[in-house]
């Protein structure tokens, strides 16, 4: 709890040794070190970690915690908007529009508005809340895509893309297993081809338990059915079948021969990225805002101060400070920091 | 050109043969042969020469894109790839611009821009950018600034033409070697039937050799193993492997033609091999390696690649240079003698017919440019390695063996010839630089700069970009973007503290380099976690290598 008889000076966030610390408030958010009372945008393992002693997130986050915290964590489901009171801080979540659940935390004291988007997408997504514009002071954002080679196509047109693959697979017979991360990606793409079809696919153990979180949740998405690694094999050819990237190149695979694979992530959007890893296709389809996405919601926040944590930060920053002239500085957090456009592992992963 | 597009990204987006095979064929079966042949070219591996420069267009780039000009470079960087980078950030998400087929497009709109004033060019090339879309915006980039690179094989391609027109795989490599014009006259003629007759200049598909540690089960350490796997050392013919550049001497209509594998026109820069080769009779093919040599001949008289250089630099070569560094084909192959294709042959026939031819032609000559590559004698496979225990001493890679009875083969065909090379000079070295790679390797940190000691103070020796596996590649990856101290543009220096094995083929003086020292084929040979910085070698003791291999 905060010390009533010291006043906190200096940021109202700042990013200290074990997370986003709101001193004011008492509680830091998205801790990657012990604390006491943490406040979690989402359920992707780099911003909720098991490390505190209580939990606030948002209620349509609370399955996915439990699932990857634990079912006994102690955890406080608030609704969209529910404003709490923690020390001096007044304190909201409202949707970020990355994965189901996810949430910008603002953090109000004394008429300053702070908000940190955790990670976060504006484009449209069927799986998901849509992200809410949440007007502030200061803003901090993720950097995750910060180039301008960064620009999104459709997500339906991807979906498309991904159909048309699935039917060249089913003339020739093979099949098209398609990698995505088990958290949000996978059932992005399940909520889409909703659209298109209502064909079974077929999912990898590490994507099922996810899904069935985002059905109880009342998402609409095609059928699924997991695939059993002790059934014996069966012939894919011709469907589909949604992994996680880990299991690229894993002895799991060699119960799908001559299968194409895919990859969905925003990294697609470059050539070298996609061969690297041998995908035979790459589909540009991110949890992620675009370059567009940032400067816009920058503008739009109304923001005269914005802060960032992880992602192509310099790159942002440096655009922000010489081109809009906005105060805009780096907050060095532990949130998975690929400058690289490495696709991260398996698990580690928000993209 | 919206049909090679598509034929573009369908060999891009499958790493299967059989697709891309598939994909190529059902191209050629529908292309005007106009278009075909511009296909043939590119999917052969030949280039247009770059039609803009690379400043210009990244010129043109930022003022098209309104970004400053640092995030414009950050992004290309990051990419990797310029002709990628401007499709990625100009190319609209759907056509809007003109359609023309793949040979109008480049000999009516391309290949004008060469020499057109800088305006006309800027106006032409932007308007493509902001009306093609993506894949046809990138490949036209690519083919201005003669960069296309598709993934797949001469042999592929010659597969899909032809199982198309019902031909010999054998006939179109040869047609598709030398130098053609691409029209439809000649993509006609390369998928006309039959008749035998070989245009004049051209070489024959090289047949390649595979590293004996390939070959199956085997273990090249020990002879017995060797002796199991490749049978009596009489089975064999064994050579040195020389360190020069593969050639072909094509002696036909009363011209002469050296061929580089690259399939690069030589002649010019060989003028002694060319005078030699007027001597040998019409219809005759030497397969051999240039090399540089001391004069007059004898057995043990060849010069370091780094001699033999001085003389691929040059398209014209001085008097001076001639004499300082004489050169001469070594022939180890003929594939055609009076007209006829030999290589059905075995390679003891062959062998035979090339003494005689190379005896007869030189005569006992001390200066001439054509000299036989001499046989190795061994009555077992313990002598070989003796023989092959002298490599370094003789500067030669090591040993070739080549089956007996074999064929000449097209390509790497595994079993007919071995290279069974000498153990490579190894350095512990550390890493002091590193840059971002290109295509597949953008945006990670691959290419990287290696020192030695010399005293207390770390000297460059080396450069290398190859070695590491793939998960190797990102851990060193990661540790280079949380130790970097400098940047300088691409290049980032990092802290001195991760100690590589480097092993590399030869190792001479140098002026060039701020060593002293230049390595050949330097590659990463092991990751020394078990090394700090100050366990790395010395200059000095790297140069006793020097003494050591020349001496």
């Amino acid at each position: 709890m905060p010390r009533k008889d010291l006043k906190p000076i200096g940021d109202l966030i700042q990013a200290t040794g074990r997370g986003l610390d709101c001193l004011a408030g008492g509680f830091t958010i998205d801790p990657w070190k012990p604390v006491e009372l943490s406040l979690i945008t989402h359920a992707h393992a780099d911003h909720a970690r098991p490390v505190a002693t209580r939990y606030i997130a948002s209620k349509a986050s609370v399955p996915l915690l439990r699932h990857r915290l634990g079912q006994d964590i102690c955890i406080q489901g608030v609704d969209w908007g529910e404003t709490l009171l923690l020390g001096d801080t007044r304190v909201s979540f409202h949707p970020a529009g990355h994965v189901l659940g996810s949430a910008q935390i603002r953090v109000e004291r004394e008429g300053e508005v702070w908000v940190f988007t955790g990670d976060y997408k504006p484009d449209s997504d069927p799986s998901c809340e849509a992200f809410e514009l949440v007007p502030c002071d200061t803003f901090i954002t993720e950097a995750t895509f910060a180039l301008p080679v960064y620009r999104w196509p459709d997500g339906g047109t991807v979906v498309a893309e991904i159909i048309d693959w699935w039917q060249q697979m089913k003339r020739s017979n093979r099949p098209a297993v398609l990698f995505a991360y088990s958290l949000g990606k996978a059932q992005r793409v399940l909520a889409e081809l909703r659209a298109y079809t209502d064909e079974l696919v077929y999912l990898h153990g590490a994507v099922a338990p996810m899904t069935q979180l985002y059905r109880d949740a009342g998402i609409d998405m095609v059928p699924t059915e997991l695939i059993d690694p002790k059934a014996p094999r069966q012939d894919y050819a011709g469907k589909l079948v949604l992994a996680p990237p880990g299991a690229s190149g894993s002895k799991w695979m060699q119960r799908f021969p001559k299968a194409s694979t895919g990859f969905c992530s925003g990294w697609m959007r470059v050539r070298g990225n996609r061969r690297r890893d041998g995908y035979d296709r790459g589909f540009v389809l991110s949890d992620h805002a675009d370059w567009q996405g940032l400067l816009n919601t920058i503008e739009a926040t109304g923001a005269t101060r914005v802060l960032t944590t992880h992602g192509q930060s310099a790159t942002l920053v440096r655009y922000l400070r010489e081109e809009r002239g906005i105060d805009a500085a780096e907050l060095r957090t532990q949130y998975t920091d690929k400058s690289a456009v490495t696709p991260p592992t398996y698990e580690q992963a928000s993209r | 050109m919206k049909a090679f597009a598509r034929l573009y990204q369908s060999l891009d987006q499958t790493t299967s043969t059989n697709a891309k095979v598939a994909a190529m064929q059902e191209y050629f079966a529908d292309a005007a042969p106009e278009d075909a042949a511009w296909a043939v070219y590119f999917l052969s591996g030949r280039r247009i020469k770059r039609l803009i420069g690379a400043a210009l267009l990244r010129t043109w780039l930022v003022e098209e894109s309104e970004l400053p000009a640092w995030l414009v470079e950050d992004t290309y960087a990051s990419v990797g790839d310029l002709a990628e980078t401007i499709a990625l950030l100009l190319a609209p998400t759907h056509d809007t611009g003109d359609v023309s087929s793949l040979s109008d497009l480049i000999e009516d709109k391309l290949l004008p821009l060469r020499g057109a004033e800088p305006a006309q060019q800027r106006a032409v090339v932007t308007t493509w950018w902001r009306t093609q879309a993506y894949e046809r915006c990138y490949l036209i980039n690519k083919l201005m600034t003669g960069a296309l690179r598709v993934g797949v094989s001469q042999i592929l391609l010659a597969r899909a033409l032809a199982e198309n027109a019902d031909l010999p795989r054998a006939v179109i490599l040869h047609r598709l070697m030398g130098e053609w014009q691409p029209n439809a006259a000649f993509y006609n003629a390369l998928i006309a039937e039959d008749d035998g007759a070989a245009s004049q200049s051209r070489p024959y598909p090289f047949c390649l050799a595979a590293p004996l540690a390939d070959a199956a089960g085997i273990n090249t350490d020990c002879l017995a193993s060797i002796e199991t796997t490749l049978g009596p050392v009489s089975h064999w013919q064994a050579e040195w492997k020389w360190d020069g550049i593969r050639a072909q001497l094509v002696r036909r209509g009363g011209e002469t033609f050296l061929w580089s594998r690259g399939e690069e026109l030589i002649g010019e820069r060989f003028p002694e091999i060319v005078a030699a080769a007027e001597k040998l009779d019409d219809g005759t093919v030497l397969d051999g390696e240039l090399l540089a040599w001391k004069l007059p001949y004898t057995d043990e008289g060849v010069l370091p690649f780094a001699e033999l250089q001085r003389r691929i630099g040059r398209k014209t070569v001085g008097k001076k240079l001639l004499n300082d560094v004489p050169c001469l084909f070594l022939a180890y192959d003929l594939l055609e003698n009076n007209g006829e294709d030999l290589r059905e042959y075995p390679l003891h026939a062959r062998r035979t017919r090339l003494q005689a031819l190379i005896g007869h032609s030189q005569s006992d000559d001390t200066r001439h440019g054509l000299q036989l590559s001499r046989q190795l004698e061994a009555s077992d496979w313990s002598t070989l390695a003796e023989h092959r225990s002298d490599s370094r001493a003789r500067q030669v890679e090591g040993l070739m063996l080549k089956r007996v009875d074999s064929a000449y083969g097209t390509g790497r065909k595994r079993g007919l010839w071995w290279k069974w090379k000498i153990e490579p000079h190894t350095v512990d070295a550390v890493m002091i630089y590193a840059q971002a790679g290109h295509g597949r390797r953008s945006n990670l940190f691959t290419d990287y700069t290696f020192a030695i000691w010399d005293d207390d103070v770390l000297v460059s020796f080396a450069k290398a970009y190859s070695g590491l596996d793939n998960s190797e590649i990102k851990k060193l990856d990661k540790w280079i973007r949380g130790n970097t101290i400098e940047r300088f543009g691409p290049v980032r220096s990092v802290k001195p503290e991760q100690v590589f094995e480097l092993a590399f083929e030869g190792i001479n003086a140098s002026s060039r380099h701020k060593s002293g020292i230049a390595v050949r084929f330097p590659r990463i040979s092991r990751w020394r976690h078990d090394l700090s910085a100050k366990d790395a070698d010395t200059l000095a003791s790297v140069k006793r290598l020097i003494a050591n291999s020349n001496g």
